[in-house]
Protein backbone atom coordinates (compact mmCIF):
# COMPACT_ATOMS: atom_id res chain seq x y z
CA UNK A 1 0.00 0.00 0.00
CA UNK A 2 2.52 2.34 1.14
CA UNK A 3 4.58 1.84 -2.00
CA UNK A 4 1.61 2.25 -3.98
CA UNK A 5 1.29 5.85 -2.50
CA UNK A 6 4.40 6.89 -3.12
CA UNK A 7 4.40 5.83 -6.63
CA UNK A 8 1.23 7.60 -7.32
CA UNK A 9 2.68 10.69 -5.41
CA UNK A 10 5.78 10.45 -7.84
CA UNK A 11 3.61 10.29 -10.76
CA UNK A 12 1.66 13.25 -9.52
CA UNK A 13 4.84 15.62 -9.23
CA UNK A 14 6.12 14.14 -12.63
CA UNK A 15 2.96 15.77 -14.14
CA UNK A 16 2.88 18.87 -11.85
CA UNK A 17 6.74 19.40 -13.35
CA UNK A 18 5.45 18.64 -16.74
CA UNK A 19 2.73 21.10 -16.64
CA UNK A 20 5.35 23.89 -14.61
CA UNK A 21 7.44 23.15 -17.84
CA UNK A 22 5.32 24.88 -20.20
CA UNK A 23 4.59 28.07 -18.31
CA UNK A 24 8.32 28.15 -17.41
CA UNK A 25 8.99 28.38 -20.54
CA UNK A 26 6.67 30.76 -21.36
CA UNK A 27 7.81 33.20 -18.55
CA UNK A 28 11.27 32.45 -19.32
CA UNK A 29 11.13 33.63 -23.04
CA UNK A 30 8.51 36.61 -22.21
CA UNK A 31 11.03 37.81 -19.41
CA UNK A 32 14.28 37.63 -22.26
CA UNK A 33 12.58 39.33 -24.72
CA UNK A 34 11.33 42.18 -22.11
CA UNK A 35 14.61 42.56 -21.31
CA UNK A 36 16.25 42.44 -24.22
CA UNK A 37 13.30 44.74 -26.15
CA UNK A 38 12.50 46.94 -23.06
CA UNK A 39 15.97 48.77 -23.92
CA UNK A 40 15.94 49.71 -27.68
CA UNK A 41 11.79 50.66 -27.14
CA UNK A 42 12.32 54.32 -27.60
CA UNK A 43 10.44 57.28 -28.76
CA UNK A 44 12.46 57.11 -31.75
CA UNK A 45 12.09 53.37 -32.32
CA UNK A 46 8.17 54.13 -32.58
CA UNK A 47 8.39 57.01 -34.55
CA UNK A 48 10.68 56.83 -37.12
CA UNK A 49 11.38 54.70 -40.50
CA UNK A 50 14.34 52.68 -41.27
CA UNK A 51 18.02 53.95 -41.62
CA UNK A 52 19.99 52.71 -44.30
CA UNK A 53 21.77 49.63 -43.06
CA UNK A 54 25.13 50.30 -40.96
CA UNK A 55 23.41 53.58 -39.90
CA UNK A 56 22.15 53.22 -36.23
CA UNK A 57 18.61 54.45 -35.12
CA UNK A 58 16.03 54.51 -37.25
CA UNK A 59 12.27 52.40 -35.81
CA UNK A 60 9.82 50.75 -37.25
CA UNK A 61 6.66 53.19 -37.62
CA UNK A 62 6.66 52.24 -40.88
CA UNK A 63 5.75 48.83 -39.99
CA UNK A 64 3.40 49.30 -37.30
CA UNK A 65 1.18 51.70 -39.78
CA UNK A 66 1.61 49.48 -42.21
CA UNK A 67 0.35 46.12 -39.55
CA UNK A 68 -2.87 48.79 -39.32
CA UNK A 69 -3.35 49.29 -42.67
CA UNK A 70 -2.89 45.09 -43.39
CA UNK A 71 -4.72 43.63 -40.56
CA UNK A 72 -7.83 46.17 -41.29
CA UNK A 73 -8.17 45.18 -44.82
CA UNK A 74 -7.58 41.67 -43.73
CA UNK A 75 -11.09 42.16 -41.64
CA UNK A 76 -12.95 44.05 -43.44
CA UNK A 77 -12.77 42.05 -45.68
CA UNK A 78 -13.37 38.73 -43.30
CA UNK A 79 -15.67 39.60 -41.15
CA UNK A 80 -18.87 40.17 -43.44
CA UNK A 81 -18.04 37.12 -45.44
CA UNK A 82 -17.43 35.03 -42.12
CA UNK A 83 -20.34 36.63 -40.10
CA UNK A 84 -22.92 35.93 -43.06
CA UNK A 85 -21.42 32.63 -43.49
CA UNK A 86 -21.48 31.72 -39.89
CA UNK A 87 -25.01 33.07 -39.80
CA UNK A 88 -26.25 30.74 -42.20
CA UNK A 89 -24.23 27.65 -40.39
CA UNK A 90 -26.37 28.52 -37.44
CA UNK A 91 -29.54 29.18 -39.05
CA UNK A 92 -29.93 26.82 -41.89
CA UNK A 93 -26.78 24.27 -41.19
CA UNK A 94 -28.17 21.15 -41.63
CA UNK A 95 -27.81 20.44 -45.05
CA UNK A 96 -24.92 18.43 -46.45
CA UNK A 97 -23.46 21.61 -48.05
CA UNK A 98 -23.13 23.38 -44.17
CA UNK A 99 -21.54 20.30 -43.13
CA UNK A 100 -19.09 20.34 -46.10
CA UNK A 101 -18.74 24.11 -45.32
CA UNK A 102 -18.04 23.19 -41.32
CA UNK A 103 -15.23 20.39 -42.78
CA UNK A 104 -13.28 22.55 -44.64
CA UNK A 105 -13.23 25.68 -41.92
CA UNK A 106 -12.08 23.26 -39.27
CA UNK A 107 -9.27 21.81 -42.09
CA UNK A 108 -8.33 24.92 -43.44
CA UNK A 109 -7.97 26.79 -39.61
CA UNK A 110 -4.82 23.84 -39.69
CA UNK A 111 -3.31 24.41 -43.13
CA UNK A 112 0.15 26.54 -43.01
CA UNK A 113 -0.42 29.53 -43.50
CA UNK A 114 2.83 29.59 -46.08
CA UNK A 115 0.71 27.85 -48.31
CA UNK A 116 -2.38 30.60 -48.00
CA UNK A 117 0.54 33.09 -48.68
CA UNK A 118 1.36 31.13 -51.73
CA UNK A 119 -2.23 31.10 -52.98
CA UNK A 120 -2.68 35.04 -52.58
CA UNK A 121 0.78 35.25 -54.42
CA UNK A 122 -0.55 33.15 -57.26
CA UNK A 123 -3.76 34.75 -58.15
CA UNK A 124 -3.06 38.37 -56.54
CA UNK A 125 0.85 39.07 -56.99
CA UNK A 126 2.07 37.03 -60.27
CA UNK A 127 -0.99 38.59 -63.06
CA UNK A 128 0.40 42.22 -61.50
CA UNK A 129 3.80 41.37 -61.64
CA UNK A 130 3.76 43.37 -58.19
CA UNK A 131 3.97 42.91 -54.36
CA UNK A 132 0.95 44.61 -52.48
CA UNK A 133 -0.43 44.96 -49.51
CA UNK A 134 -3.78 44.04 -50.38
CA UNK A 135 -2.81 40.19 -51.61
CA UNK A 136 -0.97 39.98 -47.91
CA UNK A 137 -4.47 41.50 -46.94
CA UNK A 138 -6.30 38.55 -48.86
CA UNK A 139 -3.89 35.95 -47.53
CA UNK A 140 -4.75 37.19 -43.81
CA UNK A 141 -8.89 37.32 -44.58
CA UNK A 142 -8.22 33.45 -45.67
CA UNK A 143 -6.38 32.76 -41.98
CA UNK A 144 -8.77 34.78 -40.34
CA UNK A 145 -12.15 33.38 -41.67
CA UNK A 146 -12.11 29.70 -40.39
CA UNK A 147 -11.98 31.51 -36.72
CA UNK A 148 -14.51 34.08 -37.51
CA UNK A 149 -17.03 31.35 -38.96
CA UNK A 150 -16.89 29.16 -36.26
CA UNK A 151 -17.45 31.60 -33.51
CA UNK A 152 -20.16 33.47 -35.28
CA UNK A 153 -22.10 30.13 -35.57
CA UNK A 154 -21.33 28.85 -31.95
CA UNK A 155 -22.45 32.04 -30.74
CA UNK A 156 -25.47 32.35 -32.99
CA UNK A 157 -26.51 29.25 -31.98
CA UNK A 158 -26.39 29.92 -28.34
CA UNK A 159 -29.00 32.30 -28.93
CA UNK A 160 -32.18 30.61 -27.06
CA UNK A 161 -34.65 29.64 -29.81
CA UNK A 162 -37.65 31.05 -27.99
CA UNK A 163 -36.04 34.94 -28.91
CA UNK A 164 -35.75 33.89 -32.26
CA UNK A 165 -39.57 32.71 -32.13
CA UNK A 166 -40.92 35.47 -30.10
CA UNK A 167 -39.54 38.15 -32.39
CA UNK A 168 -40.73 36.55 -35.41
CA UNK A 169 -44.13 35.67 -33.32
CA UNK A 170 -44.55 39.27 -33.42
CA UNK A 171 -44.61 39.71 -37.46
CA UNK A 172 -40.58 40.65 -38.16
CA UNK A 173 -39.78 39.04 -41.09
CA UNK A 174 -37.16 36.55 -40.66
CA UNK A 175 -34.35 38.72 -42.17
CA UNK A 176 -35.02 41.44 -39.14
CA UNK A 177 -35.15 38.85 -36.26
CA UNK A 178 -32.04 37.58 -37.26
CA UNK A 179 -30.06 40.40 -37.89
CA UNK A 180 -31.67 43.21 -35.28
CA UNK A 181 -32.37 40.39 -32.61
CA UNK A 182 -30.36 37.59 -32.95
CA UNK A 183 -26.92 38.66 -34.14
CA UNK A 184 -27.04 41.94 -31.42
CA UNK A 185 -27.38 39.20 -28.57
CA UNK A 186 -24.27 36.92 -30.07
CA UNK A 187 -22.16 39.90 -30.48
CA UNK A 188 -19.91 39.65 -27.52
CA UNK A 189 -19.21 35.69 -28.55
CA UNK A 190 -18.77 37.24 -32.31
CA UNK A 191 -15.92 40.51 -30.89
CA UNK A 192 -14.23 37.17 -29.16
CA UNK A 193 -13.67 35.39 -32.19
CA UNK A 194 -12.29 38.61 -34.09
CA UNK A 195 -10.17 39.61 -32.08
CA UNK A 196 -8.42 35.80 -31.77
CA UNK A 197 -8.46 35.96 -35.24
CA UNK A 198 -6.76 39.35 -35.01
CA UNK A 199 -4.35 37.69 -32.47
CA UNK A 200 -3.49 35.23 -34.51
CA UNK A 201 -2.57 37.21 -38.17
CA UNK A 202 -1.24 39.37 -35.67
CA UNK A 203 1.84 37.25 -35.36
CA UNK A 204 1.95 36.09 -38.92
CA UNK A 205 4.62 36.43 -41.02
CA UNK A 206 4.88 33.74 -43.31
CA UNK A 207 2.80 35.16 -45.92
CA UNK A 208 3.94 37.97 -45.64
CA UNK A 209 7.25 37.04 -47.55
CA UNK A 210 6.33 37.01 -50.74
CA UNK A 211 2.51 39.48 -50.98
CA UNK A 212 3.64 42.55 -48.71
CA UNK A 213 7.22 42.00 -49.34
CA UNK A 214 8.34 44.79 -46.63
CA UNK A 215 9.75 48.43 -47.75
CA UNK A 216 12.35 50.66 -46.05
CA UNK A 217 9.72 53.47 -47.06
CA UNK A 218 6.55 55.34 -45.76
CA UNK A 219 4.21 53.62 -47.38
CA UNK A 220 -0.03 54.44 -47.13
CA UNK A 221 -0.91 52.75 -50.47
CA UNK A 222 -1.94 49.37 -50.48
CA UNK A 223 -1.47 48.68 -53.97
CA UNK A 224 2.32 49.03 -53.24
CA UNK A 225 4.73 46.85 -51.05
CA UNK A 226 4.54 47.41 -47.68
CA UNK A 227 6.30 47.16 -44.53
CA UNK A 228 4.62 44.82 -41.53
CA UNK A 229 5.86 44.71 -38.20
CA UNK A 230 6.57 41.29 -38.10
CA UNK A 231 8.08 41.14 -41.29
CA UNK A 232 10.51 43.40 -39.89
CA UNK A 233 11.37 41.49 -36.95
CA UNK A 234 12.19 38.41 -39.02
CA UNK A 235 14.56 40.38 -41.41
CA UNK A 236 16.61 42.42 -38.24
CA UNK A 237 16.87 39.10 -36.77
CA UNK A 238 18.21 37.09 -39.20
CA UNK A 239 20.17 40.19 -40.92
CA UNK A 240 24.34 40.10 -39.32
CA UNK A 241 24.34 43.59 -37.79
CA UNK A 242 23.96 43.91 -33.84
CA UNK A 243 21.60 47.42 -34.08
CA UNK A 244 19.14 45.09 -36.35
CA UNK A 245 18.88 42.84 -33.36
CA UNK A 246 18.75 45.17 -30.99
CA UNK A 247 15.35 46.38 -33.04
CA UNK A 248 14.38 42.73 -33.64
CA UNK A 249 13.99 42.45 -29.80
CA UNK A 250 12.22 45.29 -29.94
CA UNK A 251 9.87 44.71 -32.50
CA UNK A 252 9.27 41.30 -30.87
CA UNK A 253 8.14 42.79 -27.60
CA UNK A 254 6.00 45.04 -29.52
CA UNK A 255 4.12 42.04 -30.81
CA UNK A 256 3.78 39.89 -28.12
CA UNK A 257 2.08 43.14 -25.95
CA UNK A 258 -0.29 43.56 -28.96
CA UNK A 259 -1.20 39.79 -29.57
CA UNK A 260 -1.51 39.28 -25.25
CA UNK A 261 -3.92 42.47 -25.21
CA UNK A 262 -5.96 40.76 -28.08
CA UNK A 263 -6.29 37.35 -26.47
CA UNK A 264 -6.83 38.88 -22.80
CA UNK A 265 -9.56 41.03 -25.05
CA UNK A 266 -11.07 38.25 -26.23
CA UNK A 267 -11.17 36.67 -23.19
CA UNK A 268 -12.93 39.75 -21.69
CA UNK A 269 -15.43 39.78 -24.40
CA UNK A 270 -15.96 36.04 -23.71
CA UNK A 271 -17.21 37.14 -19.84
CA UNK A 272 -19.79 39.91 -20.22
CA UNK A 273 -21.58 37.19 -22.40
CA UNK A 274 -21.61 34.32 -19.95
CA UNK A 275 -22.30 36.89 -16.98
CA UNK A 276 -25.56 38.00 -19.11
CA UNK B 1 -60.07 51.43 -47.21
CA UNK B 2 -60.77 48.38 -45.78
CA UNK B 3 -59.27 46.71 -48.65
CA UNK B 4 -56.90 48.95 -49.05
CA UNK B 5 -55.45 48.12 -45.58
CA UNK B 6 -55.77 44.25 -46.75
CA UNK B 7 -53.51 44.90 -49.99
CA UNK B 8 -51.04 46.70 -47.95
CA UNK B 9 -50.61 44.04 -45.62
CA UNK B 10 -50.52 41.46 -48.47
CA UNK B 11 -47.61 43.56 -50.11
CA UNK B 12 -45.86 44.25 -46.55
CA UNK B 13 -46.05 40.27 -46.56
CA UNK B 14 -44.80 39.78 -49.76
CA UNK B 15 -42.20 42.16 -49.50
CA UNK B 16 -40.78 40.87 -46.25
CA UNK B 17 -41.03 37.28 -48.18
CA UNK B 18 -38.84 38.79 -50.48
CA UNK B 19 -36.36 40.55 -48.51
CA UNK B 20 -36.11 37.09 -46.65
CA UNK B 21 -35.36 35.32 -49.15
CA UNK B 22 -33.14 37.50 -50.61
CA UNK B 23 -31.39 37.35 -47.20
CA UNK B 24 -31.05 33.74 -47.00
CA UNK B 25 -29.88 33.97 -50.41
CA UNK B 26 -27.10 36.50 -49.69
CA UNK B 27 -25.47 34.72 -46.59
CA UNK B 28 -25.92 31.22 -48.61
CA UNK B 29 -23.56 33.12 -51.49
CA UNK B 30 -21.58 33.78 -48.40
CA UNK B 31 -20.93 30.63 -47.32
CA UNK B 32 -20.71 29.49 -50.90
CA UNK B 33 -17.50 32.12 -51.68
CA UNK B 34 -16.09 30.71 -48.71
CA UNK B 35 -16.29 26.82 -49.91
CA UNK B 36 -14.90 28.65 -53.42
CA UNK B 37 -12.15 30.23 -51.86
CA UNK B 38 -10.87 26.88 -49.99
CA UNK B 39 -11.26 25.10 -53.14
CA UNK B 40 -9.57 27.56 -55.40
CA UNK B 41 -6.56 27.30 -52.98
CA UNK B 42 -6.29 23.70 -54.21
CA UNK B 43 -6.75 24.29 -57.21
CA UNK B 44 -4.30 27.68 -57.55
CA UNK B 45 -1.36 25.51 -56.05
CA UNK B 46 -2.01 22.84 -58.61
CA UNK B 47 -2.11 25.04 -61.37
CA UNK B 48 1.38 26.85 -60.18
CA UNK B 49 2.98 23.58 -59.75
CA UNK B 50 1.68 22.24 -62.65
CA UNK B 51 4.87 22.55 -65.01
CA UNK B 52 7.26 21.16 -61.92
CA UNK B 53 4.30 18.13 -61.64
CA UNK B 54 4.58 17.64 -65.52
CA UNK B 55 8.38 17.49 -65.31
CA UNK B 56 9.08 15.16 -62.80
CA UNK B 57 6.21 13.46 -61.87
CA UNK B 58 5.94 11.24 -58.41
CA UNK B 59 10.24 11.37 -58.63
CA UNK B 60 9.93 14.80 -56.72
CA UNK B 61 8.72 12.96 -54.08
CA UNK B 62 11.97 10.76 -53.56
CA UNK B 63 14.72 12.16 -55.52
CA UNK B 64 17.08 14.35 -53.37
CA UNK B 65 18.42 17.07 -55.40
CA UNK B 66 17.67 20.59 -55.11
CA UNK B 67 19.28 22.33 -57.69
CA UNK B 68 18.25 25.25 -59.14
CA UNK B 69 21.13 26.33 -61.80
CA UNK B 70 20.48 22.84 -63.39
CA UNK B 71 17.02 22.77 -62.93
CA UNK B 72 16.69 19.57 -61.30
CA UNK B 73 14.29 19.58 -58.26
CA UNK B 74 13.79 17.04 -55.95
CA UNK B 75 11.97 16.96 -52.57
CA UNK B 76 13.43 14.36 -50.41
CA UNK B 77 15.60 16.27 -48.10
CA UNK B 78 13.21 19.02 -47.01
CA UNK B 79 10.68 16.22 -46.61
CA UNK B 80 12.92 14.23 -44.08
CA UNK B 81 14.02 17.36 -42.52
CA UNK B 82 10.41 18.19 -41.92
CA UNK B 83 9.18 14.90 -40.83
CA UNK B 84 12.31 14.66 -38.47
CA UNK B 85 12.46 18.11 -36.73
CA UNK B 86 8.32 17.19 -36.57
CA UNK B 87 8.70 14.07 -34.92
CA UNK B 88 11.65 14.96 -32.73
CA UNK B 89 8.95 17.82 -31.47
CA UNK B 90 6.21 15.51 -31.03
CA UNK B 91 7.84 12.82 -28.83
CA UNK B 92 9.20 15.46 -26.64
CA UNK B 93 5.92 17.71 -26.93
CA UNK B 94 4.08 14.69 -26.17
CA UNK B 95 5.38 13.39 -23.33
CA UNK B 96 5.03 17.29 -21.62
CA UNK B 97 1.81 18.07 -22.92
CA UNK B 98 0.24 15.16 -22.06
CA UNK B 99 1.30 14.57 -18.50
CA UNK B 100 0.59 18.70 -17.99
CA UNK B 101 -2.82 17.95 -19.06
CA UNK B 102 -3.08 15.18 -17.02
CA UNK B 103 -1.54 17.28 -13.57
CA UNK B 104 -4.28 20.39 -14.88
CA UNK B 105 -7.16 18.06 -15.52
CA UNK B 106 -7.07 16.22 -12.69
CA UNK B 107 -4.28 16.49 -9.82
CA UNK B 108 -4.33 20.02 -9.92
CA UNK B 109 -6.36 22.40 -7.15
CA UNK B 110 -8.17 24.81 -9.26
CA UNK B 111 -6.63 27.91 -7.90
CA UNK B 112 -3.32 26.29 -9.77
CA UNK B 113 -4.65 24.39 -12.54
CA UNK B 114 -6.39 27.80 -13.98
CA UNK B 115 -3.82 30.32 -13.57
CA UNK B 116 -1.35 27.34 -15.12
CA UNK B 117 -4.16 26.85 -18.18
CA UNK B 118 -3.75 30.46 -18.55
CA UNK B 119 0.00 30.80 -18.73
CA UNK B 120 -0.33 27.70 -21.37
CA UNK B 121 -2.69 29.34 -23.37
CA UNK B 122 -0.68 32.04 -23.57
CA UNK B 123 2.02 30.09 -24.85
CA UNK B 124 0.14 28.93 -28.10
CA UNK B 125 -0.63 33.13 -28.73
CA UNK B 126 3.54 34.04 -28.89
CA UNK B 127 4.16 35.21 -32.11
CA UNK B 128 6.29 32.65 -34.63
CA UNK B 129 8.96 35.20 -35.16
CA UNK B 130 9.57 36.03 -31.55
CA UNK B 131 9.99 31.64 -30.96
CA UNK B 132 12.44 32.05 -34.08
CA UNK B 133 14.16 34.85 -32.32
CA UNK B 134 14.51 32.97 -28.85
CA UNK B 135 15.20 29.87 -30.80
CA UNK B 136 17.96 32.19 -32.74
CA UNK B 137 19.66 33.87 -29.79
CA UNK B 138 19.16 32.03 -26.90
CA UNK B 139 17.97 28.82 -27.25
CA UNK B 140 20.44 27.53 -30.08
CA UNK B 141 23.44 28.24 -28.71
CA UNK B 142 22.88 26.86 -25.23
CA UNK B 143 22.23 23.52 -27.14
CA UNK B 144 25.03 23.94 -29.45
CA UNK B 145 27.75 24.63 -26.17
CA UNK B 146 25.85 22.41 -22.95
CA UNK B 147 23.31 20.00 -24.20
CA UNK B 148 24.24 19.15 -27.55
CA UNK B 149 27.96 18.00 -26.48
CA UNK B 150 26.51 16.24 -23.34
CA UNK B 151 24.49 14.39 -25.57
CA UNK B 152 26.82 13.44 -27.29
CA UNK B 153 29.08 12.42 -24.70
CA UNK B 154 26.82 9.74 -23.25
CA UNK B 155 24.98 9.00 -26.19
CA UNK B 156 27.45 9.42 -29.36
CA UNK B 157 27.48 6.03 -30.27
CA UNK B 158 23.73 6.84 -31.38
CA UNK B 159 23.97 7.85 -35.23
CA UNK B 160 21.11 10.87 -34.27
CA UNK B 161 23.59 12.42 -31.65
CA UNK B 162 27.11 11.70 -33.30
CA UNK B 163 29.15 13.97 -35.97
CA UNK B 164 30.31 17.50 -35.74
CA UNK B 165 27.32 19.86 -33.82
CA UNK B 166 25.75 22.91 -34.99
CA UNK B 167 23.71 25.60 -33.62
CA UNK B 168 21.30 25.96 -36.79
CA UNK B 169 19.83 22.28 -36.58
CA UNK B 170 17.53 19.39 -36.74
CA UNK B 171 17.61 19.25 -32.78
CA UNK B 172 17.32 23.15 -31.85
CA UNK B 173 14.14 23.20 -34.71
CA UNK B 174 12.67 19.88 -32.91
CA UNK B 175 12.77 21.63 -29.66
CA UNK B 176 11.71 24.75 -30.75
CA UNK B 177 8.72 23.17 -32.18
CA UNK B 178 8.24 21.31 -29.37
CA UNK B 179 7.58 24.37 -27.07
CA UNK B 180 5.29 25.95 -29.82
CA UNK B 181 3.06 22.41 -29.93
CA UNK B 182 2.87 21.92 -26.38
CA UNK B 183 0.29 23.99 -25.91
CA UNK B 184 -1.94 22.19 -28.18
CA UNK B 185 -1.43 19.12 -27.16
CA UNK B 186 -2.24 19.75 -23.51
CA UNK B 187 -5.26 22.08 -24.02
CA UNK B 188 -6.87 19.45 -25.96
CA UNK B 189 -6.02 16.52 -23.89
CA UNK B 190 -7.06 18.42 -20.57
CA UNK B 191 -10.16 18.91 -22.41
CA UNK B 192 -10.98 15.15 -23.12
CA UNK B 193 -8.93 13.77 -19.75
CA UNK B 194 -11.69 15.91 -17.87
CA UNK B 195 -14.63 14.96 -20.59
CA UNK B 196 -14.47 11.37 -19.40
CA UNK B 197 -17.44 9.87 -17.84
CA UNK B 198 -17.24 11.27 -13.89
CA UNK B 199 -18.92 7.88 -12.81
CA UNK B 200 -15.44 5.59 -14.21
CA UNK B 201 -12.59 8.00 -12.14
CA UNK B 202 -15.30 7.79 -8.76
CA UNK B 203 -15.91 4.34 -9.05
CA UNK B 204 -11.94 3.47 -9.46
CA UNK B 205 -10.74 5.76 -6.55
CA UNK B 206 -13.89 4.13 -4.36
CA UNK B 207 -12.13 0.74 -5.02
CA UNK B 208 -9.09 2.25 -3.54
CA UNK B 209 -7.24 2.65 -6.65
CA UNK B 210 -5.14 5.45 -6.03
CA UNK B 211 -4.95 8.52 -8.00
CA UNK B 212 -1.93 7.97 -10.56
CA UNK B 213 -3.37 4.61 -11.17
CA UNK B 214 -6.65 5.87 -11.91
CA UNK B 215 -5.28 8.34 -14.43
CA UNK B 216 -2.91 5.67 -15.73
CA UNK B 217 -5.36 2.75 -15.95
CA UNK B 218 -8.64 4.81 -16.38
CA UNK B 219 -8.82 8.54 -17.60
CA UNK B 220 -5.98 8.20 -19.86
CA UNK B 221 -6.98 5.08 -21.97
CA UNK B 222 -10.48 6.82 -21.53
CA UNK B 223 -9.23 9.79 -23.51
CA UNK B 224 -6.60 7.96 -25.39
CA UNK B 225 -7.90 8.42 -29.26
CA UNK B 226 -8.72 12.64 -28.34
CA UNK B 227 -5.01 12.65 -27.11
CA UNK B 228 -3.96 10.67 -30.01
CA UNK B 229 -6.44 13.79 -32.58
CA UNK B 230 -4.07 16.22 -30.47
CA UNK B 231 -0.74 15.06 -31.15
CA UNK B 232 -2.05 14.43 -35.00
CA UNK B 233 -3.00 17.99 -34.89
CA UNK B 234 0.22 19.18 -33.33
CA UNK B 235 2.49 17.12 -35.49
CA UNK B 236 0.00 19.65 -38.60
CA UNK B 237 1.34 22.62 -36.85
CA UNK B 238 4.52 21.03 -36.60
CA UNK B 239 4.83 20.16 -40.47
CA UNK B 240 3.76 24.12 -41.46
CA UNK B 241 5.28 25.89 -38.88
CA UNK B 242 7.69 28.22 -40.47
CA UNK B 243 9.19 31.45 -39.75
CA UNK B 244 10.87 29.90 -36.17
CA UNK B 245 12.01 26.35 -38.23
CA UNK B 246 13.64 28.85 -40.86
CA UNK B 247 15.38 31.23 -38.36
CA UNK B 248 16.88 27.73 -36.28
CA UNK B 249 17.53 24.49 -38.93
CA UNK B 250 20.45 25.76 -40.72
CA UNK B 251 18.35 25.72 -44.31
CA UNK B 252 20.69 23.08 -45.87
CA UNK B 253 19.21 20.44 -48.23
CA UNK B 254 21.07 17.48 -47.17
CA UNK B 255 19.93 14.51 -45.42
CA UNK B 256 22.40 13.16 -42.59
CA UNK B 257 22.03 11.04 -40.07
CA UNK B 258 22.67 13.26 -37.27
CA UNK B 259 19.95 15.39 -35.46
CA UNK B 260 23.12 18.11 -34.42
CA UNK B 261 23.34 18.67 -38.92
CA UNK B 262 21.66 21.32 -40.63
CA UNK B 263 18.59 20.50 -42.46
CA UNK B 264 15.49 22.21 -44.10
CA UNK B 265 12.15 21.94 -44.20
CA UNK B 266 8.97 22.11 -46.97
CA UNK B 267 8.20 25.32 -45.56
CA UNK B 268 11.11 27.14 -44.94
CA UNK B 269 12.50 26.75 -48.28
CA UNK B 270 9.68 28.14 -49.95
CA UNK B 271 9.91 31.43 -47.45
CA UNK B 272 14.07 31.50 -48.26
CA UNK B 273 13.75 30.77 -51.71
CA UNK B 274 10.69 32.16 -53.00
CA UNK B 275 11.43 35.65 -53.99
CA UNK B 276 14.73 34.99 -54.65
CA UNK B 277 13.48 32.39 -57.85
CA UNK B 278 14.03 33.37 -61.28
CA UNK B 279 12.94 30.45 -63.50
CA UNK B 280 9.73 29.51 -64.05
CA UNK B 281 10.56 26.21 -63.06
CA UNK B 282 12.15 27.15 -59.80
CA UNK B 283 8.96 28.66 -59.31
CA UNK B 284 6.67 25.59 -59.80
CA UNK B 285 8.80 23.41 -57.97
CA UNK B 286 8.41 25.86 -54.55
CA UNK B 287 4.76 26.21 -54.88
CA UNK B 288 4.36 22.36 -55.48
CA UNK B 289 6.05 22.68 -51.52
CA UNK B 290 3.38 24.33 -50.99
CA UNK B 291 0.78 21.92 -52.70
CA UNK B 292 2.10 19.15 -50.42
CA UNK B 293 1.76 21.41 -47.91
CA UNK B 294 -1.17 21.86 -47.94
CA UNK B 295 -2.20 18.51 -49.06
CA UNK B 296 -1.08 17.03 -45.89
CA UNK B 297 -2.22 19.36 -43.65
CA UNK B 298 -5.89 18.68 -44.94
CA UNK B 299 -5.39 15.03 -44.40
CA UNK B 300 -3.83 15.34 -41.30
CA UNK B 301 -6.59 17.82 -40.10
CA UNK B 302 -9.28 16.19 -41.10
CA UNK B 303 -8.06 12.79 -39.76
CA UNK B 304 -7.26 14.49 -36.29
CA UNK B 305 -10.80 16.35 -36.37
CA UNK B 306 -12.75 12.72 -36.95
CA UNK B 307 -10.74 11.58 -33.84
CA UNK B 308 -11.47 14.52 -31.31
CA UNK B 309 -14.99 15.27 -32.39
CA UNK B 310 -16.85 12.56 -31.33
CA UNK B 311 -15.00 13.08 -27.19
CA UNK B 312 -15.67 16.70 -27.14
CA UNK B 313 -18.87 16.86 -29.17
CA UNK B 314 -21.07 14.08 -28.78
CA UNK B 315 -24.16 16.50 -28.24
CA UNK B 316 -23.19 18.65 -31.32
CA UNK B 317 -24.35 15.86 -33.61
CA UNK B 318 -25.55 18.00 -36.80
Amino acid sequence: MRTRDLSSGFGVVISALCAGLAAAILLLILGYVAREGAGALTWTYLSQIPRPVNVPGGGVANGIVGSFIIIGIAALIAVPIGTLAGIYLALYGRSWFAETTRFLADVLSGVPSIAIGLFAYTVFVAPFKHFSAVSASIAFAVLMLPLIIRTAEESISRVPVRIRESALAWGISSYAATIHIVVPAARSGMITGLLLALARVTGETAPLLFTAFGSQFWELNPTNPMAELSLQVFTYAISPYEDWHRQAWAGALLLIIAVFILNVGARFALRTQTRR
Amino acid sequence: MNASIQALEQRHVRRSLVSDRAFVLFIYLATLLFVATVLGLFAMLLLGSWTSIREFGFSFLWTSEWNPITGRFGALPMIYGTVVSSLTALVLAGIVGVFGAAYLADFAPRFISVPLSFLIELLAAVPSVVFGLWGLFVLAPVLRTVVDPFLQAHFGMVPLFSGPIFGSSLFTAGILLAIMIIPTISAISRDVIAAVIPEHREGSLALGVTRWETMWHVLLPGARSGIFGACILALGRAFGETIATTMVIGNKPAIAASLFAPSYTLASVVANEFTEATTDMYLSALIELGLLLFVVSMIVNAAARVLTWTLLRPSKGR
